[in-house]
């Protein structure tokens, strides 16, 4: 298998990486994001 | 004892820290599993080319935007029949997981509209549909920021995400009622039109929103419960500011 030809997914990349990538973003972004808001009220309501 | 032990926020805290760790790790696996399946077993579709890849992540957000109104809705009818506070936190903490969903259906469907249909978007019943649902998850979430009185708030949100759930059914059918630019059914009950081997990774991928899902939104109803609640006496014995008072009273 070859790794160019299949980053190139035949000429297509920007599409199918642009979907990909879009939904790791989002993942991503969200665990963060979820992180922060539970580590702030954990922190909010010790003493 | 029953289910509605941890219908009350503050048995189902626990709970739902204990059981989320479990749904990120399946969600984990079977998004690994689908992803090497969809990207590297998976053969070229003769029609659409390499491009068609996009589906293993275009239909199980799809999905996942739609059914996750659904059990929003689910949760509004329980929330105004029954009163419970837990059904309304539910509520909010799918919304902006349903959201996400919703943006990412449509932006891995453009990407996908462009090569294989020639536009990124149309005023294709779907797609229009589908837009819709992304309005009405916004939607509640402004209408229960813009309310301060929580009660009403969630009253208000769970009104509008029950009579929004019959834009549902529309989404689901379109392709059938109006014969626009969206392809029809990828899975069907009797006679799917896809190759086992492209299945496969979809449905694989579609677990993993799933899994996905659960996880996330109960990692956030935890955020909601402690934000919500932040006052009562069991949030301080969850952080034992009770015993540190015992203690100190000791002292």
């Amino acid at each position: 298998m070859n790794w160019n030809e299949f980053f190139s997914m035949g000429e297509r990349a920007f599409y199918v990486w642009g979907s990909f990538g879009a939904v790791a973003l989002a993942i991503t972004g969200e665990i963060v994001l979820l992180r922060m808001r539970l580590n702030k009220v954990q922190k909010k309501v010790k003493p | 004892m029953s289910i509605f032990k941890y219908a009350s926020p503050s048995t189902f805290y626990p709970l739902a820290g204990k059981i989320a760790p479990w749904f990120a790790v399946i969600a984990a696996i079977l998004g690994a599993v689908g992803l090497y399946l969809g990207l590297f077993r998976a053969p070229v579709d003769f029609q659409q080319g390499e491009v068609y890849r996009i589906i293993f992540i275009h239909v199980p957000t799809a999905w996942m935007a739609m059914v996750i109104y659904l059990v929003m809705a689910a949760y509004g009818v329980m929330a105004l029949t029954f009163n419970t506070r837990l059904s309304s936190m539910m509520m909010e903490a799918l919304a902006p997981t349903g959201a996400m969903f919703t943006v990412l259906a449509l932006w891995t469907g453009a990407l996908w509209g462009k090569p294989t249909w020639g536009t990124y978007w149309a005023w294709d019943a779907r797609m229009t549909s589908t837009l819709i649902l992304l309005f009405l998850y916004v939607g509640y979430l402004a209408l229960i920021n813009a309310i301060d009185d929580k009660k009403r708030a969630d009253k208000a949100g769970a009104l509008l995400v029950i009579v929004g759930s019959v834009n549902v059914p529309i989404i689901y059918f379109s392709v059938k009622w109006w014969n626009t630019l969206h392809q029809g059914y990828s899975v069907a009950t009797s006679g799917s039109s896809m190759d086992p081997t492209m299945r496969m990774p979809m449905l694989l991928m579609t677990f993993a929103c799933w899994a996905y899902a659960i996880a996330v939104v109960l990692w956030r109803v935890r955020s909601i419960i402690l934000e919500r609640e932040s006052e009562a006496a069991w949030v301080a014995n969850l952080h034992g500011t009770a015993s540190l008072k015992m203690s100190g009273a000791r002292a």
